[in-house]
C-alpha cells in the first residue's frame, strides 16, 4: 500500500496540450483529455489515483499549470 | 486505508508540495506548446524566489521569442536591442554592482547578432549571468538557419539540410565563451525530463549565488526544443534533440571555478 498519496489541479485553460507530462508521469497517472480547452487544445487530466504527488509532471510543464498536492497515510 | 481518503482531504493549502511560483506572473505564456522557454522561465524565477532576490533583480530580455520575457517574470526587467543584452547588462551590472543581473538571450541573439557583443563581455568578465537558449534554428520568424543549427539539419532557409561548404559549421558557442579567461563558470543543460530540469535549476542558481560572490560571467547554455520549427510535435522534438543535438551539444559542466573540466 502507498505510503503517500498525491493529486494535482490543472489550470485547464493554461494548458497547450505539449503531452511533455505525459511521458514524465512514473505512475501513468496522467492523460490527456479528449476535450478541448477553450483555445482548442486537449488539456491533461489525472485519470486514475495512482498519483504519488511525485512533481514530476509539474517540473517538466512548461506553461506551469500544474499543482502538487501530497499527503500521508 | 488510502481510500478513505478524500479529495477535500487532499486539496488543502497545506499539502502542496509544487505549485507555479509567485515570481512567474499569471500571463499566458507566449510560446508554443512544449517550448523549453517556459520550463527556463520557471527554474529561473525559482532559484530568485528561493534565494530572496525578486526586488534585488534585473533581468535583460532579448529580441526573439522571449522578447516578451519582462510579461512573465516579475522581476524589473529591460529589453535590449537584438543581441546588445550583454551590453545592456554590463552597464546595468557596472552602474548597480550590488543588484543580481541575469540577461535571457537564444541563439539568434547571442550567437549571431550579438556575437561580438557576448564575445566581448565575457572576455572582459563581466559579473553577471547569461542564460543562453540553443534550439539550433530561429524560432520567431519562422524556422531559419541559424548559426547553431546543425549539419545536415533541414531549416526553413536550409531545406536541404545544412551543408558546410556554402552555410559554415554549427558554432558551439558555450565552448568558445569557456575558453575565454573571464568567464568563471560555464554549463550546458537542457530541460526536456525531470532529471534534467533539477539539474539545470541547480546550475542556474550555482551561477546566480558565484555571480554574487563577484566572480566573473557565468553562463548556462540551455539546449531547448523547437517543435515548431523543426516540423515536430513536442515529444518526437524532445526526442529528437536527444538523438541529435546531444551528440553534437553534450550536456555538463564545461567549466567550473575558472577551469576548464572538458576538452573543447
Amino acid at each position: 500500500m502507498a505510503k503517500v498519496k498525491g493529486d494535482i489541479i490543472v489550470d485547464i485553460e493554461k494548458c497547450k496540450g505539449c503531452e511533455v507530462c505525459i511521458d514524465a508521469c512514473p505512475t501513468h497517472t496522467i492523460e490527456m483529455s479528449e476535450k478541448v480547452n477553450g483555445k482548442g487544445y486537449h488539456f491533461m487530466q489525472n485519470v486514475h489515483d495512482a498519483c504519488t504527488g511525485c512533481t514530476n509532471c509539474a517540473i517538466v510543464c512548461p506553461d506551469g499549470v500544474i499543482t502538487v498536492y501530497r499527503i500521508k497515510v | 486505508m488510502s481510500d478513505t481518503i478524500t479529495k477535500e482531504q487532499i486539496f488543502k493549502p497545506e499539502n502542496i508540495v509544487y505549485k507555479k511560483t509567485d515570481l512567474m506572473t499569471d500571463n499566458v505564456l507566449s510560446y508554443c506548446p512544449g517550448c523549453g522557454h517556459g520550463t527556463t522561465h520557471r527554474i529561473l524565477m525559482e532559484v530568485i524566489d528561493e534565494m530572496g532576490l525578486q526586488s534585488e533583480t534585473i533581468g535583460i530580455a532579448p529580441v526573439g521569442c522571449s522578447v516578451l520575457a519582462y510579461d512573465f517574470m516579475n522581476v524589473d526587467m529591460q529589453q535590449a536591442a537584438h543581441g546588445r543584452a550583454p551590453a545592456l547588462a554590463t552597464a546595468i551590472k557596472r552602474l548597480l554592482p550590488n543588484k543580481t543581473v541575469f540577461s535571457y538571450q537564444g541563439d539568434g541573439d547571442l550567437a549571431a547578432i550579438g556575437t561580438a557583443e557576448t564575445i566581448h563581455a565575457c572576455n572582459r568578465g563581466e559579473n553577471f549571468t547569461t542564460i543562453f537558449i540553443n534550439n539550433g534554428i530561429y524560432g520567431m520568424t519562422g524556422g531559419q538557419m541559424a548559426p547553431t543549427t546543425l549539419e545536415g539539419m533541414k531549416s526553413s532557409t536550409s531545406p536541404y539540410g545544412r551543408e558546410w561548404h556554402a552555410m559554415g559549421h554549427p558554432l558551439k558557442m558555450t565552448e568558445l565563451v569557456a575558453r575565454l579567461p573571464g568567464t568563471y563558470y560555464v554549463t550546458r543543460q537542457a530541460v526536456h525530463t525531470p532529471a534534467a530540469v533539477r539539474k539545470a535549476k541547480k546550475a542556474i542558481r550555482k551561477a546566480i549565488e558565484l555571480q554574487q560572490q563577484k566572480v566573473g560571467m557565468t553562463f548556462v547554455e540551455v539546449v531547448s526544443n523547437c517543435n515548431s520549427g523543426w516540423k515536430m510535435t513536442p515529444v518526437n522534438a524532445n526526442k529528437w534533440m536527444v538523438e541529435n543535438m546531444f551528440p553534437f551539444y553534450p550536456l555538463g559542466d564545461i567549466k567550473v571555478d575558472g577551469k576548464l573540466v572538458k576538452e573543447v
